[in-house]
């Protein structure tokens, strides 16, 4: 028998952590989700393959991409406790700390995204503001003519995407006081979600019919080796620790089990491979319900790993019954 | 340097909880706030039990993940005995700390800024006594520089048997409990 009692009950802290809610799951989610589009756009422009076609994704997701990273950055700052203080991220530059990296990569992805989609004006915004954009309609035109420009921005993007997709991992598995999170693969986990949210998301809006196929099949790929890093997460947890191995069952048996099974691996992997394999054989056509479920299950697997990796502990040190 | 250190004797404390009103008062820990709290470990199958009472608090530990992961500088690591402190104006109270802490030793004080025990280190620069352990009514509470083998701390470790809180995940607390 192992009884224990306290007499703290700290807000956000007893009975077991809660200190985040909605905003950083959103935040990490949306964060991978842009890291995914960098490195996806980037490669389309390190390959050629955006002179392939006129209407190539990569032009059309950096501007959704810069949106997205605005409102996954105004969810972090919603989360944030002594908001007047915010500026203080950037005035130092913490080593040690993956939220100080964090921070300081966001300052770089913005321009990188920006540079990818200056590449070319939308169309509409040229109706839109009449020939007042004409000197950067040639200068993006003059860029997107030298193929040593945009495969240097496309490698920059890669590279910032990989980087911004790596922090959203590594920013909880450095907290190793959660075991669940304590997991050194965790970040490849959020970096393969990301690139496979990006993919939905690009071959939903793809225009180009040669694109959606080979984006729906980069997206089966990813979906696929999700599965597979799930698979080494959870043996690399259960073989660390009594602590780490409760963790895994949180997700695999415990509390968050429907969580994860329904929304993370059933609607979140399962079925959008299934309905993607048949659309990339023709069999059914292109649906959007598919990247859709992707994406979903994308912000699933952020709420269910930060939920269950704020539960997870080292001791069951308030007398708490194990949720499984 | 100094290395400030605290020695609880569990076989002494009867959990009055004398330390958590000291240090509630001391530093206007606000209502429904705990920066130090007693916890009574019951372990064993009946008849044969075991039990201890222990006053818990931060750890200032050695090797701190609380200082690592802030990303302001704001929890630091003090010049004087290795206390680990917030410096409230520099916290954006992102709660990371929180999350890295494996005792669960901090909290969002309700102004904002993430919040814990500080050894009384404005009594401490004064030559007193944390105030839990000034008003400790059984004497169960030690605190000291570990760094001076004669001080009453680094003694006690050498005459009794002691354990730490959590050390398997590596953060090298420093309050040591005998048993
Ligand atoms: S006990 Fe927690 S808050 Fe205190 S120094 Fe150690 S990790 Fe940091
Ligand atoms: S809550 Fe404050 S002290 Fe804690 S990590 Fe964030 S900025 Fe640092």
């Amino acid at each position: 028998m192992l009884e224990l009692t306290t007499t703290r009950h700290n807000p956000m802290i007893d009975p077991t952590l809660h200190v985040w809610g909605w905003e950083i799951p959103v935040y990490l989610f949306l964060g991978g989700m842009v890291a995914g589009i960098m490195i996806i756009s980037g490669y389309f422009l390190f390959s050629g393959r955006h002179r392939a076609s006129t209407q190539c994704s990569c032009f059309q997701v950096p501007l959704v991409g810069i949106a997205l990273l605005t409102l996954g950055m105004l969810a972090l700052f919603l989360d944030l406790e002594h908001k007047p203080f915010t500026w203080r991220l950037y005035t130092t530059f913490e080593i040690k700390s993956p939220m100080s990296w964090g921070a300081w990569i966001l300052v770089l992805v913005y321009p990188a995204l920006a540079a990818v989609a200056a590449l070319r004006i939308p169309e509409s915004w040229r109706i839109a503001f009449k020939g007042r954009l004409a000197r950067l309609v040639l200068f993006s035109e003059r860029i997107r003519g030298s193929a040593a420009a945009t495969k240097t921005i496309g490698i920059v993007n890669m590279l910032l995407g990989g980087l911004l997709g790596i922090y959203t991992g590594v920013l909880l598995s450095a907290l190793g006081a959660r075991p669940l999170w304590s997991s050194s693969i965790l970040w490849l986990l959020f970096v393969v979600s990301g690139l496979s949210s990006a993919a939905a998301f690009a071959h939903m809006i793809a225009r180009d019919p040669y694109e959606r196929v080979l984006l729906a099949k980069a997206d089966n790929g990813f979906l696929i080796f999700e599965l597979f890093v799930f698979a080494l997460f959870f043996i690399g947890l259960a073989s660390t620790s009594e602590a780490h191995l409760r963790a895994a069952q949180l997700l695999l048996g415990g509390a968050f089990a429907p969580a994860f099974w329904v929304f993370v691996i059933g609607l979140g992997i399962i079925i959008p491979l299934i309905v993607q394999l048949m659309a990339v054989n023709g069999k059914i056509p292109h649906t959007p319900m598919a990247p859709i479920l992707v994406m979903g299950g994308g912000l699933a697997l952020r709420f269910v790993i930060v939920s269950a990796g704020q539960f997870s502990h080292w001791m069951n040190a308030h007398g708490l019954p194990l949720p499984f | 340097m100094a290395r400030f250190a605290m020695v609880i004797d569990t076989r002494q404390c009867v959990g009055c909880m004398d330390c958590v009103v000291a240090c509630k008062t001391e530093n206007g820990v606000p209502e429904g706030f705990n920066r130090d709290w007693i916890v009574q470990d019951v372990n064993g199958i009946y008849p044969t039990l075991h039990m201890e009472i222990r006053s818990e608090r931060c750890n200032h530990c050695d090797n701190p993940p609380c200082v690592y992961c802030c990303p302001t500088g704001a929890s630091h690591v003090h010049d004087l005995g290795g206390v680990v402190l917030v410096h409230h104006e520099k916290c954006i109270g992102c709660k990371a700390c929180l999350a890295a802490c494996p005792y669960d030793a901090r909290f969002v004080h309700p102004e904002g800024y993430a919040d814990k025990c500080t050894f009384c280190i404005h009594r401490v620069e004064k030559g007193l006594q944390p105030s839990c352990v000034a008003v400790c009514p059984t004497y169960c509470m030690y605190f000291g520089d570990l760094d001076d083998p004669l001080s009453e701390v680094s003694l006690l470790l050498t005459s009794r048997k002691y354990h730490l809180l959590l050390p398997e995940t590596g953060t090298q607390p420093h309050i040591y409990y005998l048993t």
